[in-house]
């Protein structure tokens, strides 16, 4: 299992005089869960953000696949099966749970430019939504407005619909941040069980579901990748434990 | 997770929607009987006053309301305002000027000519304008009706300023049906009927669906395939079209075409139709467009200072409710949109 799926080559983003994405590489293998920590304000959001194209990169390149996606935008990257969450919620609140997921079916599901049939009643793109809804436990939630949920239930929403795009490879940003107890072991259940089928790069703080999940650890401080590698060696480098100053956050 | 670990927030029925074997409340389902019923009877009610000028104005009421839905359809569906669409009922009701003026009087070639124009016109405009968005969307489709605008106003062969006169109504097939205001009327509300349900298939479809999402949440929809731009686009061009259809209905009543029609004063009064009667929902701009003829016409009875009393209604409509008057009566009964 050694193709790489995502690969990262120079890449660079400032804000005025910051430096938040400072010359990172990174190299994710098909099938594994690939976490990406570091303190608060290192810049994994933006990393994303220029993974997904919903940000342009200053310099550098991303390859997915073996091809050049840096040009691409967001909603091509979607297509050849790169999709995202994001750390603060963005679902649409006046649409259903199940519509909000159907959305995502139906944008890979053939033309979007049919303007006669009742899209809510297409039983095969609800079908699909309903399994994703099922795979995060919100089934019998489909029905309700998205806007009504409670956070931790958008937060299970938001994989859903990452989910539901069909791809292979899922960024997901503090998909935990939020949640309650049990939502959050809905989610990490959820992610074990994509590994193979899935490729993930996992944002996330919460230290004992990164080290319970990821097969490959990176850890990210100031926009610098400072360590990449097998979860036990990361958590051993000592760049690691002193970037997180209290290192029983870590350990 | 079980049910009892994720407490239910907010009352069940608000919240629980679209579910496929709900039916709306039946007085959501029979508004659109009720509304196009009232406006078949008033004849009737033309026959019992002997009053004439009523359908005069139910016929006007009708011809913006078609405006109105149109307008609706990207604005209230879309997000996208637009200040410049009177240029489109200019455009329809110039293609019945200029073509009469060349003898050609059929009402289904004129038509024709107007939705090409239109929809020319949109497709060119729209493809600029939706690469801004927000106020800027705003200013520049106010700038391209404006350019409509004063293009018609330098057009001396068709009258400039002082537009052109028709000699008559359009024809159909030849016959000269349309010169009763009766069959106008009838023909006009056939019309808003038909674009009526058309509205609410677009809405409701595939294509509805990506629009309605873009209005909420434009990075959702890119973050799950969906390039905004041309969902957009095709809206503001079958807008465009409608409006122009608007137009040559205009042009028909009141046998007289000229560039006031154009005039960002007169875009601004679709957008308050609209806003009157509730953005994005079916009913709304028919209900908006009814009332502002009805306040134009009654106010302007009182006092010259009509607009005063209309803008104040406007406020409370808005202060009152998000979805205008729809939403309001919608709140008053305690049912669901229509
Ligand atoms: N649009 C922007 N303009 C200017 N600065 C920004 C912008 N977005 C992010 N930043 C800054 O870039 C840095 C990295 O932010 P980012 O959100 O990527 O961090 P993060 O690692 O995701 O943090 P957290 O763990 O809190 O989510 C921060 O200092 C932030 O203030
Ligand atoms: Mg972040």
């Amino acid at each position: 299992m050694s193709d790489v799926l995502l690969k990262v080559e120079g890449l660079r983003k400032n804000f005025g005089a910051l430096k938040v994405t400072d010359n990172v590489d990174l190299a994710v293998e098909a099938g594994e869960i690939h976490a990406l920590i570091g303190p608060n304000g290192a810049g994994k959001t933006t990393l994303i953000h220029q993974l997904s194209g919903n940000l342009k990169s200053d310099f550098g390149k991303i390859f997915f696949d073996g091809r050049d996606i840096s040009p691409l935008s967001m909603q091509n990257r979607v297509h050849l099966g790169l999709a995202r969450s994001f750390q603060i919620t963005s679902i649409l609140d006046g649409f259903s749970v199940l519509e909000n997921v159907a959305m995502a079916v139906q944008a890979r599901s053939g033309s979007s430019f049919r303007f006669f049939r009742n899209a809510s009643r297409e039983d095969d793109i609800n079908a699909q939504a309903s399994a994703a809804l099922a795979r995060v436990q919100l089934a019998d939630r489909a029905h309700r407005r998205a806007g009504s949920l409670s956070h931790g239930e958008k937060r299970q929403l938001e994989i859903a619909i990452a989910l539901a795009t069909g791809a292979r490879l899922l960024l997901l940003d503090e998909p935990l941040a939020g949640t309650g107890h049990e939502e959050s072991a809905v989610l990490v259940d959820l992610m074990r069980s994509l590994r193979g089928s899935h490729t993930l790069v996992l944002i996330e703080h919460d230290m004992d579901a990164v080290f319970s999940l990821a097969d490959h650890v990176s850890v990210l401080v100031y926009g610098r990748v400072i360590a990449s590698g097998e979860p036990a060696a990361v958590r051993a480098h000592p760049d690691v434990r002193a970037a997180y100053l209290g290192e029983e956050e870590i350990a | 997770m079980s049910e009892a670990a994720t407490p239910s927030l907010g009352p069940v029925s608000s919240s629980v929607i679209d579910a496929p074997h709900v039916r709306p409340p039946l007085l959501a389902q029979s508004a659109p009987w009720l509304i196009f019923g009232l406006f078949a009877a008033v004849p009737l009610l033309a026959l019992a006053t002997g009053d004439s000028f009523i359908l005069v104005v139910a016929t006007r009421m009708l011809i913006f309301a078609l405006a109105a839905l149109s307008l609706n359809l990207i604005m209230g569906y879309g997000a996208l305002v637009s200040f410049g669409h009177a240029a489109y009922i200019g455009i329809g009701a110039y293609a019945v000027g200029i073509l009469s003026s060349y003898g050609i009087n059929d009402l289904l070639l004129q038509i024709a000519a107007a939705l090409a124009a239109s929809g020319l016109f949109a497709l060119v405009t729209g493809y600029l304008s939706l690469r801004t968005s927000g106020v800027y969307f705003i200013m520049i489709t106010l700038a391209f009706g404006q350019m409509a605008f004063f293009f018609m106003v330098s057009l001396s062969a068709f009258g400039g300023d002082d537009g052109i006169s028709l000699s008559g109504r359009s024809t159909l097939f030849g016959a000269d049906l349309l010169r009763s205001n009766l069959v106008l009327f009838y023909g006009v509300l056939g019309v808003l009927a038909a674009a009526f349900l058309l509205m609410r298939m677009l809405v409701a479809s595939r294509f509805g669906r990506v629009l309605r999402g873009t209005r909420d949440n434009p990075t959702r929809m890119r973050a799950i395939g969906f390039s905004p731009f041309s969902f957009q686009l095709t809206a503001y061009v079958i807008a465009g079209m409608i409006a122009a259809l608007a137009g040559v209905l205009l042009a028909n009543q009141v046998q007289f075409v000229s560039p006031a029609y154009m005039t960002w004063a007169r875009s601004g009064e679709l957008i308050v139709m609209v806003v009157l009667g509730g953005m994005g929902t079916l009913l709304g701009p028919i209900i908006g467009a009814t009332v502002f003829i009805l306040l134009e016409d009654v106010l302007a009875h009182f006092s010259e200072h009509w607009k005063l009393g209309l803008g104040l209604i406007l406020v409370l409509v808005v202060l009152g409710s998000r979805d205008g008057m729809s939403g309001l009566a919608r709140r008053l009964r305690g049912g669901s949109d229509v």
